[in-house]
């Protein structure tokens, strides 16, 4: 995984002998020397605190589902009892629901970030691809794991998103059969996805090293988009420069998240899903948790059919087009810069999707009735346009700033005339 | 015995003729003559798709309904203390049934719908074979064949979503159309259960079911 180099000399007999046989240790070296350019800010920190993210999920959902039991007869009450009965129950519930959270805010600012400087350019792309791997197999997990503590908004968010499989034409209605395992939202369902909420963040573990492995063959992208030129004059190794810089932003991510925890613990949580499940009553309004209410809001904004697709079926294919579309986003993007520092006009379109997609999550928890609706179309349209029209056209028409030769320049002479203006980006 | 051998290497080269055509003509280093390797190559290709294909089918045939689900698969409702204007629900397969006594008006109102002003014409009813009209006859037909229009049974799923529409219970939103109305998205059902306006793109589905006695009926 390590891409450079190896410079690991082992000292000890004991050392030597492993080496010889499973060089391990060579691995874990490599990785902490691994040349990482000097000029990182802020917003590669997130890289790392996914990392811890995943890690605490997985810890506090081992410890939970000992406690639970994944039967509807059961499950409510398990986790009430995991709340009150339970040593520290309430606090790995509130660190696993509130964790979700944490993950996907995380998960956003890296995403954002990516977009931003062009990691996803060559030669990224597989790392930028596997990405989105990652961010689908998390929308799958935390899905499943919203309807494991059986509520009200556990069911019919769970009847809502897999009636969606049933507009696929001529297979819908069998998916969904195949999902449920019955004829609605029931036993069987809660089983599986018990099931499955345990397994795929394992999957998700595996692709993060590969996400890593990618990276680390190519090397790091950094904020001036300039690809690494002299390792000596360009990089630092990994550990300690940004092991240390890391772990400050971890630290202040945990003084955020731990605010959420033991303040506010079910500020971003749904009142009705301390409702238990009742198939036969729908609450009000069904809202999925704050991370999908971008894509729900794509996903009502088509209210028209298209020719022969109706708009059901029109929704859903354009909700998952919305995720599908940055995996060719590598090749949309025709701009050979890679870091918007240089490229004045795509900047402020970016910014505007930005806009968009909070736009977006913000009318997704409105109703979906009148004017709410037409704003969702308009934002829908500016998202799939901006990856679908502006950046291929950008790339040809837009004049970049002049670029510096190197890593070192951009960070020693960073007010000079052609250098990028230091102030470019919120968080340096 | 040699003459089993010669069968066997007949039928041999047949399949390879046809089915190492690519691969032997696209190789240059091949004669046209296919070799036993060939054979073992594509037999041992064609074997393991075969045993993949029998070791997907049960893990995935796995998650399909189970024979206790299946069980439960039909129901029998007594409506004898059902007055005429109420209507009932009932759970069947996961699912509620609104089973409503529909007074005169009602009838007479769904009666004189014409199809023109339905979004979706199909009576949607499981105990009718092939695409019907959706009159009201239709949508009030059970398995017996005869139409009882006093009775409208109902899968009270919305065809949207899946939410449960409001309407059944006494006080509750009827919509516009007096039958049920859907909170989630908006949609209005008339009184004989069928879509008028709202996302909804299907009337509400009428279940199979039979009347065993006046006042019995089966679901399922």
């Amino acid at each position: 995984m390590s891409g450079h180099p190896s410079t690991y000399n082992p000292s000890t007999g004991f050392e030597k002998w492993i080496d010889k046989r499973l060089p391990i240790i060579r691995f874990g070296a490599d990785f902490m020397e691994f040349p990482t350019p000097k000029n990182l800010n802020y917003w590669w920190t997130f890289g790392g605190i996914l990392t811890v993210c995943l890690v605490v999920q997985i810890i506090t959902g081992v410890v939970l589902a000992m406690h639970y039991t994944p039967h509807t007869d059961f499950a409510f009450a398990s986790v009430e009892h995991i709340m009150r009965d339970v040593n520290y129950g309430w606090l790995m519930r509130y660190v696993h629901a509130n964790g979700a959270s944490m993950f996907f805010i995380a998960v956003y600012i890296h995403m954002f970030r990516g977009l931003y400087y062009g990691s996803y350019k060559a030669p990224r792309e597989m790392s930028w691809i596997l990405g989105v791997v990652i961010f689908l197999l998390m929308m799958a997990t935390a899905f499943m794991g919203y309807v494991l503590p059986w509520g009200q908004m556990s069911y019919w968010g769970a009847t809502v998103i897999t009636n969606l499989f049933s507009a696929i034409p001529l297979v819908g209605e069998s998916i969904r059969t195949l999902l449920w395992g019955g004829f609605s939202v029931d036993n069987p369902t809660l089983n599986r996805f018990f099931s499955l909420h345990y397994l795929l963040p394992f999957a998700i573990f595996g692709v993060v090293a590969l996400h890593i492995w990618a990276f680390h063959t190519s090397g790091n992208n950094n904020p001036s988009g300039v690809e690494v030129k002299d390792v000596k004059k360009d990089t630092l190794p990994f550990h300690p420069y940004f092991t240390v810089k890391d772990g400050f932003a971890i630290v202040l991510f945990f003084i955020v998240f731990a605010l959420f925890v033991f303040f506010n613990p079910n500020a971003l949580g749904h009142a009705d899903n301390y409702i238990e499940a009742n198939p036969l009553s729908t609450p009000a309004s069904i809202v999925p948790e704050w991370y999908f209410l971008p894509f729900y809001a794509i996903l009502r904004a088509i209210t028209f059919d298209i020719g022969p697709i109706s708009s059901k079926l029109g929704g859903v294919i354009a909700m998952f087009s919305s995720i599908l579309v940055l995996f060719v986003l590598p090749w949309l993007d025709t701009s050979k810069v890679r870091s918007m520092r240089f490229r004045p006009v795509a900047r402020l379109w970016f910014f505007l999707l930005v806009i968009t997609c909070l736009a977006l999550g913000w009318l997704g928890g409105k109703p979906a009735e009148g004017v709410y609706v037409m704003w969702a179309q308009i934002f829908t349209a500016y998202y799939f346009g901006f990856f679908l029209i502006i950046l291929p056209l950008l790339g040809i028409m837009e004049t970049p700033k002049p670029m510096p030769r190197s890593i070192a320049d951009a960070v020693l002479k960073p007010k000079s005339a052609d250098a990028a203006p230091a102030g470019a980006v919120p968080a340096e | 015995m040699q003459n089993t051998r010669a069968i066997l290497r007949r039928v041999q080269r047949g399949i390879l003729l046809g089915a190492t055509f690519a691969m032997t003509t696209s190789d240059p280093t091949h004669d046209s003559e296919p070799t036993r390797r060939d054979f073992i190559h594509i037999f041992g290709t064609a074997a393991t798709a075969v045993g993949a294909g029998a070791v997907v089918w049960p893990l995935v045939h796995q998650m399909n309904p189970d024979a206790s689900v299946l069980a439960l698969s039909t129901k029998e409702v007594d409506l004898s203390s059902v007055e005429v204007g109420q209507a009932i629900k009932v759970f069947w397969q996961g699912k509620p049934v609104f089973i409503r006594r529909r007074t005169a008006v009602e009838i007479e109102e769904a009666e004189a719908t014409p199809m023109s002003a339905l979004k979706d014409d199909n009576a949607r009813n499981a105990n009718l074979a092939g695409k019907v009209d959706a009159s009201d006859n239709a949508r009030t037909s059970s398995a017996d064949g005869e139409a009882k229009p006093e009775w409208l049974v109902l899968v009270g799923v919305c065809t949207h979503l899946g939410c449960i529409p409001l309407g059944t219970s006494a006080g509750e939103n009827k919509g516009d159309y007096g039958g049920w109305f859907c909170p989630c998205h908006g949609s209005h059902y008339d009184t004989a259960g069928r879509i008028r306006k709202g996302p909804a793109p299907e009337n509400l589905p009428v279940p199979p079911y039979e009347f065993v006695s006046d006042t019995v009926v089966r679901i399922g």
